[in-house]
């Protein structure tokens, strides 16, 4: 089999020449990708995620350009996002003409990271782009980079208020044959904002596909900003993804990952806290079956003082799947008076699922309050008997606690539409039949 | 009268320990029994047995329910064939309403029995009824199944559930334990204004306090697992004056 540098190298060589800023940033991340490697499952990071064959099966991959119609495009629409701003990538490649902005330029700019690195924005790009790659040294981020030329550079400008969220539809073709994507997004939340950033992915074809995304958001002083995404790609889907959120000013991030089904999923969700009062939020939901194995690992970073950070992840694991939580929360030694929760509870249903859980608390500061706890446990018989002793039968009673134990992640996604939505497939998934 | 239960013998433990050894008792419509008996005689095993809890298992004897088979029916079915518990702990279950729940509850036994599901204004209708008699508020329903209740709002709970499900036969297992006077009365009204010629409570307790507000027909006493004495409702009268020492006694030395 091919050694995957070898044919990344190929693939590298031959790639258009960006502008300087860009070409210096593909170049230092190609050299960490060539220093780096796949990981292995050696690496402690990804002990339990066995990321690299994907990665090898993904370089006999299809390269040749598509295009979907906007028909096809449309059978997906997220419900309750008619009027959003939709941004459509296909491979890994923003689609401008399949794509559709509500919110005006006076608002939301939309353009290549190419150009945003040439233009008022270059200082910012340069700033902040990569900022999520020291937080991975582990060569699939760098990978990204090597590539990240083609990626798309989003603004929310100071002082406004997105009238509509915005969605971004990632489209995989495998019809053809394995598809390997590299979706790369930065994103500047500016000063005395409101904004929502939905995240959502769809394969079309039969055969295998990988995205490896990377997405580094900055948010600024006074705003609000809050981040979905939504992974429910099929059986053969892979993913390796990085969000990284930097609160630059005091400010509000929120987050919701919901994880549906997915071959391996790797959900890497970074929050960064650069600066005094900060609030962050982190809820997580994975409800599995198969053979799925869904990774969540989420950083906290504290590093400055008088933050408050809290993270609710729950998991559901069926059949054979295995459901993956690494929690590192990091107070720094200037981060005096942080508040920082955690919490992971995962519910096995299947004799042969499984749950690694793992909080990694590291604090340097003397003055704060952190908790965290983790369960992995199968559903309260105590409960159970009761909803069926009432006459329910034990399938229904199973689905209405499992339901009950996602609801209170479900809740956190404000949009009431697609929160509708999520829900109306998770009880399709847990069979309600009353 | 054809009896509605009838429990032959009935031997059961959980994991190495028996509890019950033998016990034999006969219930028809309309009528109230009462199981009374003192700490860990096995009141509390019986109505669990009886509701169906697998903890427990049934190592003799038959329970007839209406001419069914009752250890042989799940939970579900027995629930649906119009046996209910009201629990001596109610389960605290976060994320569910009383509300969603119970509509499930009532829906599956309707469609059990063959009948139409209630639609949202019926059923709130029966709820709204089925709410006055244990006086219980709707803001209470809709928030998660007795998630932070008192023992009062869980046991009226109990009842109001038992009011919307309309069983025949009613077994309350300590309802009376940690009310005090007023809950005690709105649930002794509420059972007593669900009692027909039809249907049938056994109410398991440990005091006669309860028993002043629900009369009933019989009275057993449960000691080590078998019933040592029945008789009516002075029975209970004499319990509460003596102490159930009398009754130890009187089978220590029947036995000796």
């Amino acid at each position: 089999m091919m050694d995957a540098k070898i044919f990344f190298n190929d693939i590298y060589k031959s790639q258009d020449q960006p502008n300087d800023l860009l070409k210096a940033f593909q170049q230092k991340n190609w050299n960490s990708f060539s220093e780096l490697d796949l990981p292995s499952v050696k690496h402690e990071e990804w002990k339990y995620t066995r990321i690299k064959n994907v990665f090898t099966e993904a370089i006999q991959y299809n390269q040749d350009k598509t295009d979907f119609s906007e028909e096809e495009l449309s059978k997906v629409k997220l419900p309750g996002t008619a009027n959003a701003n939709s941004l459509v990538f296909i491979n890994g490649i923003y689609q401008p003409h399949l794509s559709t902005l509500t919110d005006g330029s006076d608002r939301l700019i939309i353009k290549s990271l190419s150009e945003a690195s040439t233009d008022e924005d270059a200082d910012f790009v340069n700033e902040h782009l990569g900022c999520s790659n020291a937080y991975h040294p582990d060569g699939i981020n760098a990978l990204n980079g090597s590539f990240a030329a083609h990626g798309l550079f989003i603004k929310v400008k100071k002082g406004k208020e997105l009238s509509q969220p915005i969605v971004i539809y990632h489209f995989s073709d495998s019809r053809s044959g394995f598809r390997f994507s590299q979706p790369r997004i930065l994103v500047s939340i500016e000063e005395n904002t409101i904004a929502t950033i939905i995240e959502t992915y769809h394969k079309i074809g039969n055969h295998q596909s990988l995205t490896n995304e990377v997405v580094e958001i900055c948010v600024e002083k006074a705003a609000h900003f809050r981040y979905i995404k939504i992974q429910n790609e099929g059986t053969d889907s892979n993913h390796t993804g990085t969000t990284q959120i930097n609160q630059l000013g005091k400010s509000t991030a929120h987050a919701v990952t919901i994880s549906l089904s997915g071959e391996i999923v790797r959900n890497n969700l970074n929050m960064v806290m650069r600066a005094e009062f900060c609030e962050s939020h982190m809820y997580g939901l994975y409800l599995l079956g198969g053979k799925s194995q869904v990774d969540n690992h989420t950083i906290v970073d504290n590093a400055m003082p008088n933050c408050l950070s809290n993270e609710l992840y729950k998991g559901i694991m069926d059949d054979n799947s295995t459901g993956i939580f690494n929690g590192k929360i990091f107070v720094r030694k200037d981060a005096q008076k942080t508040n920082a929760y955690q919490s992971n509870k995962n519910i096995l249903l299947g004799q042969n699922s499984s749950a690694n859980t793992k909080p990694q608390l590291e604090i340097f500061a003397d003055d704060v309050k952190c908790s965290h706890g983790c369960t992995i446990g199968k559903l309260d018989e105590d409960a159970l008997f009761y909803l069926r002793a009432r006459g329910i039968s034990e399938q229904n009673a199973k689905a209405l606690l499992l339901h009950a134990f996602a609801a209170d992640i479900l809740q956190q996604i404000e949009l009431e539409e697609l929160r509708n939505y999520i829900d109306s497939l998770i009880s399709e998934r847990l069979t309600i039949t009353i | 009268m054809k009896h509605m239960l009838t429990i032959n013998d009935l031997q059961a433990r959980i994991e190495e320990k028996e509890i019950l050894k033998g016990i034999n008792l006969d219930i028809k419509p309309g009528e109230i029994h009462a199981i009374m008996g003192p700490n860990g005689s096995g009141k509390s095993t019986l109505a669990s047995v009886l509701a169906g809890r697998a903890d427990y298992e049934v190592t003799g004897g038959s329970v007839q329910f209406n001419g069914k088979d009752l250890l042989e029916l799940s939970p579900e079915d027995r629930a649906k064939e119009g046996l209910f518990l009201a629990f001596q702990y109610p389960v605290e279950i976060p994320g569910v309403s009383t509300t969603n729940f119970i509509k499930s509850a009532v829906n599956e036994k309707r469609k059990y029995q063959g009948l139409e599901a209630l639609d949202a204004a019926q059923f709130l209708r029966t709820m709204k009824e089925k709410m006055k008699l244990v006086e219980i508020d709707q803001s209470l329903l809709s928030r998660s199944l007795n998630e932070g209740f008192s023992g009062g709002e869980k046991k009226r709970n109990e009842i109001f559930q038992m009011a919307m499900l309309d069983p025949k036969l009613a077994i309350l297992d300590e309802t009376d334990s940690g009310l005090d006077i007023d809950a005690l009365r709105i649930v002794a009204n509420g059972v007593n204004q669900l009692r027909t010629k039809d249907n049938a409570f056994l109410i398991v307790t440990h005091y006669q306090r309860l028993l002043d507000y629900i009369v009933p027909d019989f009275v057993h006493v449960l000691y080590n697992g078998r019933i040592v004495k029945s008789g009516t409702k002075e029975l209970a009268f004499e319990l509460e004056e003596k102490g159930y020492d009398f009754i130890k006694a009187e089978v220590n030395e029947a036995t000796a």
